[in-house]
């Protein structure tokens, strides 16, 4: 007729006088609870040895509840000086007073017993210490995954610009996000965004708002349009105590002109080559807040050589061991110095690793958006620039586009085929062989009026491998079944315009035709007189 | 990808093959089915007409130094018509011009 079972609040069992068969004694066990305060707990955890419980003269509503369940004697189970249970009989078979010697015996089983128990219980917390811990991982992958799905895998690839991000959770994952849209006439929608609240609840109103804003933008919405939109959608779907802070802005890289509206999130910073370091103000609330909110709207214009910084209070937010916040001053003093796109993100993340010392356990999402205009960019004047996906036949597209784009220079028809042709040939290069004719990998275009000259930059992924030399075509040799039929496209790209250059970094791969437009004309005036 | 075929016309014993308006990777079979109907008449001569000829790739002149290397062996003589000044250009250019003769159109073509 033992039972055992930890104690503060949790059943003790007991054996019941009436019935003796061994095989219901237990099922007729009641299990009583002890609550806290109770002065029966004090008492057990002083005595020493068993504990008659006819005897005890105690207020306790537990004393009250073993007594009415027959429980005659109480062992208290002592763990390195710890209550752990009780070891609780009934009357004894016979009907007899317990004797001295069985007291004796039962406080020799509890003192055995102690441990074991202590042991047993270890075992069975530390189980459902591990269940508890495997659940909230088993939470932060799901919402891990939402976030990685969410986030843009790669940065847009703008000639005359650096676009650079970074994106660390939290240990917790918190719902800050940032996204790319391509918009109509080669303009960028730039999102950056956070959501209260950790975890997978986070990470799905993150992963709505950003389909959102993403949708919404494509159908050429103003900023503050975008925004009040989302921040209808929102209200009516958001969970209780959850809001969304948003910045979303449109960026033409022809220009530099950004239009931006901001529903409360950090305001992004600007270092300007002619107004120093600039905020970017435009206020609104956050988004699912409350209905029918307006957002304003702003503009301004990214010079030669300016850099904006979007960020989530991850950063700004940081504390360092002593309690200190790395604080928006430090911020905007890393902005102001000279670092542009990627190396501003790793300048930002060096200063923080050592404000925050080694050890620091990232407190929130930190996701840094840099956008940087080129400082020489190329001189001139850009009549146009456009991206494309790398798919066979879309060098045609790129031809007529460039067409359209230089038509306003009214090029000699003559030189104008051969620029086409030239374009349709370094476009079909680098879908075909930059490229791979990988559809996600784009293809850019950009078309500069600079000092009397043409130049067609067109520009794929293929840079940081070797480019094999091209073998120069020999119409007899082909004839003869010596060199391969193919091999013409290079040597008429080079034949087809004045100058080309071919420029190569770890990533890029870019061939820049040149057309010298005073010649151009010349040289067809010539091909006239023929 | 849109493809256009070559049609070919017989005219005083001489085969005139009508390209498509687009020579580039696309066109090959059609190309390649048009000179095999064309050597199918047994004519004296084959004609490539470039009259309806708008976009001539890199691919697409790799495909008639093609043709033009299996004539030869054939010992067949093949030339072009109808060529712009742009693509004629190009044919001085890679020196096809030295190897098939080009004449202004069909007509001229066909009386060699």
């Amino acid at each position: 007729m033992i039972a055992l079972d930890r104690i503060f609040r949790r059943p003790v069992a007991t054996g019941a006088k009436a019935d003796r068969t061994p095989s219901r004694r237990l099922a007729e066990t009641a299990p009583v609870d002890i609550a806290p305060a109770d002065p029966l707990l004090a008492y057990f955890q002083q005595a020493s040895g068993a504990v008659e419980i006819d005897r005890l003269e105690l207020d306790s509503p537990a004393l009250r509840e073993l007594r009415s369940a027959g429980v005659k004697l109480v062992v208290p189970l002592i763990s390195q000086g710890e209550l752990i249970g009780l070891l609780n009989l009934g009357p004894r078979l016979s009907e007899q007073e317990y004797s001295t010697d069985d007291k004796r015996l039962l406080e020799k089983l509890a003192a055995q017993a102690s441990p074991a128990v202590r042991v047993a219980q270890l075992v069975r917390e530390q189980e459902a210490e591990v269940r508890a811990r495997e659940r909230i991982e088993q939470e932060l992958r799901v919402a891990q995954l939402i976030q990685q799905q969410f986030l843009p895998k790669q940065v847009p690839d703008l000639p005359g610009w650096q676009v650079a991000a970074f994106y660390r959770a939290a240990q917790e994952v918190g719902g800050d996000f940032y996204d790319f849209v391509e918009l109509e006439g080669g303009r960028l929608g730039l999102v950056v965004g956070d959501v209260t609240g950790h975890g997978v609840p986070a990470a799905l109103v993150m992963a709505t708002t950003r389909s959102f804003i993403r949708a919404q933008a494509a159908r050429a919405g103003r900023p503050s349009e975008v925004l009040s939109q989302a921040n209808e959608f929102l209200h009516a779907d958001i969970p209780q105590n959850m809001f969304v802070t948003c910045l979303y802005a449109i960026l033409d890289p022809n220009t530099g002109h950004l239009v931006f509206a901001n529903a409360g999130h950090d305001l992004p910073f600007v270092r300007t080559s002619s107004a120093g370091l600039v905020e970017l103000r435009a206020t609104g609330m956050p988004l699912g807040l409350m209905p029918g909110m307006q957002y304003e709207e702003h503009e301004f214009t990214l010079g030669p050589g300016d850099t904006m910084l979007l960020h989530s209070d991850g950063l700004a937010e940081a504390h360092a061991p002593d309690r200190e916040m790395f604080g928006f001053p430090r911020v905007k003093g890393i902005v102001a110095s000279k670092a542009n796109g990627k190396e501003l993100i790793d300048d930002l993340l060096t200063s923080l690793r050592r404000f925050t010392g080694p050890d620091w356990e990232q407190e929130d999402d930190i996701t840094l958006v840099t956008v940087s205009r080129a400082s020489s960019p190329t001189k001139g004047r850009v009549l146009g620039a456009f991206q494309l996906p790398s798919e066979a036949g879309n060098e045609r597209v790129v031809m007529e586009r460039v067409a359209e784009i230089v038509r306003p220079l009214a090029l000699p028809a003559r030189e104008l085929e051969r620029l086409k042709t030239a374009v349709s040939e370094t476009a079909m290069n680098a879908i075909e062989h930059g490229n791979q004719l990988r559809r996600e990998l784009p293809v850019s275009v950009q078309v500069v009026h600079d000092d009397g000259k043409l130049s067609v930059s067109i520009t794929d992924k293929g840079g940081g491998r070797e480019i094999p030399e091209a073998e120069t075509p020999d119409i007899e040799a082909k004839l003869a079944g010596l060199q391969k039929a193919r091999g013409w496209g290079l040597f008429l790209i080079k034949n087809m315009v004045h100058d080309m250059r071919v420029t190569t970094d770890a990533v890029h791969h870019t061939v820049e035709l040149i057309v010298d437009l005073e010649r151009a004309r010349e040289g067809s005036a010539h091909a006239d007189k023929q | 990808m849109q493809t256009s075929n070559s049609a070919v016309r017989h005219k005083d014993g001489v085969a005139i093959v009508d390209l498509p308006p687009r020579i580039d990777a696309s066109a090959e079979q059609s190309l390649n089915d048009a000179y095999a109907e064309a050597v199918g008449g047994a004519p004296k001569r084959i004609v490539l007409n470039f009259a309806g000829v708008d976009y001539l790739s890199s691919t697409g002149i790799a495909l008639i130094v093609g043709i033009l290397a299996r004539s030869r062996t054939e010992g067949r003589q093949v030339t072009a018509s109808g060529l712009s000044d742009h693509y004629r250009e190009i044919f001085e250019i890679t020196r096809l011009a030295d190897f098939m003769r080009i004449f202004p159109d069909e007509n001229a073509a066909v009386t060699g």
